[in-house]
């Protein structure tokens, strides 16, 4: 196993930076815009945009938090059941601008369940996507509006993403096999 | 985190952290009844058998509308409707529902360890509905989940189990559960509805009702069938009531904060008094409630994971 | 016909010794019983390294026919008997119909013949039909060959009854065995009331049920000066009582099972159905008294109250399932294993429990001994060798041991009747 780091702690902040900076130009503005991380460490994340953005435009853009565990295609090859981290949305989706937020896109799988549990939550009016780190490999049509980071990766390789609220630390890194 | 017992047969045999894990996942549950479209794919595709020989509403109902909200398919069988009637023994019921390949069954039935006899028969999983006096697993845990969001967990709590303790499966459930869950446990009732030998199970015993309720932070009342006045098991209802109905009075002697509960469905006046059923420290219609997020988080846990992870 | 069992360790409790001794068949009858007997022109079984005892007879046996032949046929029963070692069975009489007339005794006493070569002892019933209202007719059973009569199954709850019957039956010279159990405490019970039952939700049959009626037989004999057999015994208190009465010279004699002195009520946890029993599995304290009671010769006999019941019997709820499991071909390597081989009971106890008692109690005297005269039935076994039965190994139509798979030590080796050798397959 070889490890790379692909962001450090200040490389992230800048991401993140930059992620709501962007958020903020295409939506010109904040109005209607609402951020759902997805669980686990899509969560932190979109509190931290969110966080960025009140201080860019003023505006508290609500943050929710989504729990695709129920929404899975992917049962068989799991097993056991995974842990239930809960969904969290106090907030009423319908016409929003949802942007969901999560740490890396790999094959979409992820991203589809969570558009089956939003789409069960309510109507928005439209869904985005922003993740900090996209590796490829994608299975289904899924692209991500705002990209942190594009990395070139192998199948087997692994990325991860460690934040100071579950890991302790912060670091963006790439587990590359040998 | 993950669960790794196969079925759900009893309290019997889970450890804490099984018990921690059953209730967390409850508690995340508790949310898609709270949506407007109240329904997960989480299960999607599995059938479950809810195979009923006792009749009972609130739990089959509890389970069913726990089964659709996580898009499984139910099939309800029970005896009254059923060829049991016609003397088909429970081994070959079970042979002609495996045909439907079922993931789950969901068993209520009159004899302690009945769904010993499924074993070979079936690569089901297994939930325990209650097995004659022997265990219920399912309502020990929504219980504990009242429980826990009353009072913040269970260490050295004290609860007080009152009423028929020989007859009520939940009562070996709830035991068994609290106990490893680290909280004291005193049954209290009248002696001719006392099991024998019941303070092996780990619980003191008490007959007097207003000296079991001293410092007591739990009360749990349990229904008394009116069979068993018939069967000459105690007197008269007025009888029990007087001895052993919970009353506004009665429940003063426990601590200021002591919640009340009740399994269902209640006997009002005979093992409960109305204004206490009613009052702010009951929270029985909170277990009702939790019993739909337990069973989602019990048909979860053992449906949706794969097959040739779980142990048991 | 002459034949010599040679070199075996040959253990007679009726005439006290255990030595290394030849012992020479003739017509059917013990010839001789001496060391190093010569086996000139002589048919010779080497029993070097085995035990050679006198036949053993299984006082408690339910062969199933007439009636329930999809359980056991008297043909099969036998068959797992000789297998097991024994030369002798007493069938018990809840057949249908119920064994209480001369006709019925001689159908299964013809069927037994027909079937070979273990004797058959039939045991008649108490009273017509086992009611327990009227006597059955004692005086034309015993002529048929009765020498016990039991209810089993259905106790004897009247005491003025049982008084009359032990009155009535014991001036036949006919042994009244009784399964002691009060009903009504019984109740709806599966199981011993204890603490597994109070953890299993199952109805509890508490020690009180078997004791209580074991005092009023011990009551009974000494009114009427009479013999009492006690069927099954599996509490310490029945122990303790039948020891005492003993002691004050009351004419009373007992039986034990194998599963009452190896598996206790922990079995149960399982909810399988071949631990489901009458009287139940007891307490580790109970078996320990029963073991006791073996030992000290308070319980005379070892019988293996075997119990067959077809599969799809066995195969329902535990509180619905009929009682009993087979035992004949497990009886010798269970107490062979957990008696002999622990030292808690003598060898020469067990031997004794096994043949001498049981020969004794019927009335028998050619069988139980090795006395010259008496006949060749003998049973010889290895207490080194291993048992272990698996299903293909039952030659009883049903199948509900608890003992399938599991190793013990102790095997029969041979079973001789009548001086014919059937060596252990």
């Amino acid at each position: 196993m070889k490890q790379t780091i692909l962001l450090d702690k200040a490389g992230i902040q800048r991401s993140l930076h930059r992620l709501a900076l962007e958020i903020d130009e295409r939506l010109q503005g904040c109005g209607g815009l609402a951020l759902i991380g997805i669980h686990r460490r899509g969560v932190p994340l979109a509190k931290r945009i969110a966080g960025r953005l009140k201080e860019v435009e003023g505006a508290l853009v609500p943050v929710g938090s989504l729990d695709i565990n129920l929404y899975r295609d992917d049962f068989s090859t799991v097993g056991t059941a995974p842990e239930l981290r809960g969904t969290h949305v106090p907030f009423d989706i319908e016409g929003r601008t949802i942007v969901l937020v999560d740490d890396v896109l790999f094959t979409g799988r992820t991203i589809r369940s969570a558009l089956d549990a939003l789409v069960d939550l309510g109507r928005p009016a439209r869904v985005q996507l922003a993740v900090l780190v996209d590796r490829g490999h994608r299975e289904l049509p899924i692209q991500a509006d705002y990209t942190g980071l594009s990395v070139e990766t192998h199948r087997e390789d692994n990325v991860e993403l460690h934040v100071k609220e579950i890991d302790g630390e912060e670091s963006l890194i790439l587990q590359k096999r040998t | 985190m993950s669960f790794h017992h196969r079925h759900l047969l009893g309290i019997e045999g889970l450890s804490a952290s099984d018990i921690s894990l059953i209730l967390d996942t409850a508690e995340k549950m508790r949310e898609v009844s709270e949506r407007p479209l109240k329904k997960v794919p989480a299960l999607r595709g599995k059938l479950v058998i809810n195979l009923f020989f006792e009749p009972s509403t609130r739990t089959r109902s509890s389970f069913e509308i726990a089964e659709k909200r996580l898009s499984a398919d139910t099939m309800n069988f029970s005896t009254s409707t059923s060829s049991v009637k016609k003397g088909e023994t429970f081994l070959d019921t079970v042979l002609t529902l495996e045909r439907m390949r079922p993931d789950c069954y969901v068993m209520r039935h009159g004899s302690p360890g009945a769904f010993h006899i499924m074993f070979p028969h079936t690569t089901a999983r297994l939930v325990n509905a209650g097995d004659g006096a022997h265990e219920h697993p399912t309502q020990a845990l929504l219980d504990a989940l009242t429980i826990r969001e009353n009072k913040g967990g269970f260490d050295g709590l004290n609860v007080l189990i009152v009423g028929d303790i020989a007859h009520p499966r939940v009562v070996r459930s709830n035991i068994h559960l609290l106990r490893t869950m680290g909280a004291n446990v005193t049954v209290c009732g009248p002696a001719t509805l006392m099991p024998p030998h019941v303070e092996r199970l780990g619980v003191e015993v008490v007959t007097n009702f207003e000296e079991a309720l001293r410092d007591k932070d739990v009360v749990m009342m349990l229904r008394i069938q009116l069979e068993r006045q018939r069967s000459g098991l105690f007197p008269s209802l007025l009888e029990y009531y007087k001895t052993y109905g919970l009353t506004r009075r009665r429940l003063a002697l426990a601590r200021e904060d002591a919640i009340v509960m009740h399994p269902g469905p209640m006997n009002r006046g005979v093992e409960i008094a109305s204004d206490v059923a009613d009052g702010p420290r009951s929270v029985i219609l909170d277990q009702v409630e939790n019993g739909v997020a337990i069973r989602m988080a019990v048909l979860y846990l053992l449906l949706s994971g794969g097959e040739d992870e779980a142990a048991d | 016909m002459k034949r010599l069992i040679k070199n075996g360790r040959v253990v007679d409790p009726s005439q006290g010794f255990d030595n290394t001794l030849d012992i020479l068949i003739k017509d059917g009858r013990i010839s001789n019983v001496d060391k190093k007997i010569s086996s000139k022109g002589l048919e010779v079984f080497d029993a070097t390294g085995l035990v050679v005892a006198p036949g053993f007879i299984d006082l408690h046996v339910h062969l199933r026919e007439p009636g329930f032949e999809h359980k056991e046929t008297i043909a099969s029963g036998l068959d797992a008997a000789l297998a097991g070692g024994f030369t002798g069975v007493c069938c018990m009489p809840n057949t249908e119909p119920v064994n209480d007339t001369a006709s019925t005794t001689r159908y299964i006493l013809d069927r037994a013949k027909a079937s070979g070569t273990v004797a058959v002892y039939p045991i008649a019933a108490i009273s017509k039909g086992s009611q327990g209202k009227e006597l059955a007719p004692y005086a034309e059973l015993r002529e048929e060959g009765v020498r016990a009569v039991s209810d089993d199954g259905m106790p004897v709850t009247n005491a003025a009854f049982m008084r009359r019957v032990l009155e009535y039956a014991g001036s036949l010279g006919l042994l009244v065995i009784d399964h002691a159990e009060d009903p009504w405490l019984t109740g709806d019970g599966s199981m011993h009331e204890g603490s597994v039952s109070v953890r299993l939700g199952l109805k509890g049959i508490p020690a009180a049920s078997e004791v209580i009626p074991i005092l009023r037989d011990i009551e009974l004999a000494r009114l009427t000066g009479q013999r009492i057999h006690i069927a099954h015994v599996s509490t310490r208190g029945a122990v303790e009582a039948i020891r005492t009465a003993k002691e004050q010279g009351v004419q009373v004699s007992a039986e034990a099972t194998p599963h009452h002195f190896s598996l206790t009520d922990e079995a149960v946890v399982s909810f399988d159905t071949r631990t489901k029993m009458s009287p139940p599995l007891r307490s580790q304290e109970d078996v320990d008294a029963v073991i006791e009671g073996l030992a000290d010769g308070t319980l005379d006999c070892i019988a293996s109250d075997h119990a067959p019941h077809a599969y799809e019997e066995k195969m329902v709820e535990f509180d619905q399932a009929p009682n009993g499991i087979i035992g004949l071909q497990t009886s010798v390597p269970l107490a062979l294993d957990q008696l002999v081989r622990t030292k808690k009971v003598s060898l020469d106890r067990m031997v004794d429990a096994f043949s001498c008692a049981p020969a004794r109690l019927l009335g028998l005297s050619d069988k139980g001994t090795l006395v010259p005269g008496a006949d060749a039935d003998l049973t010889i076994f290895s207490t080194r060798k291993q048992t272990c039965l698996r299903e293909e190994d039952i030659r009883s139509l049903s199948r509900n041991s608890p003992y399938l798979g599991m190793k013990l030590r102790g095997a029969v080796a041979a079973t001789v009747i009548g001086g014919t050798i059937h060596p252990a397959s």
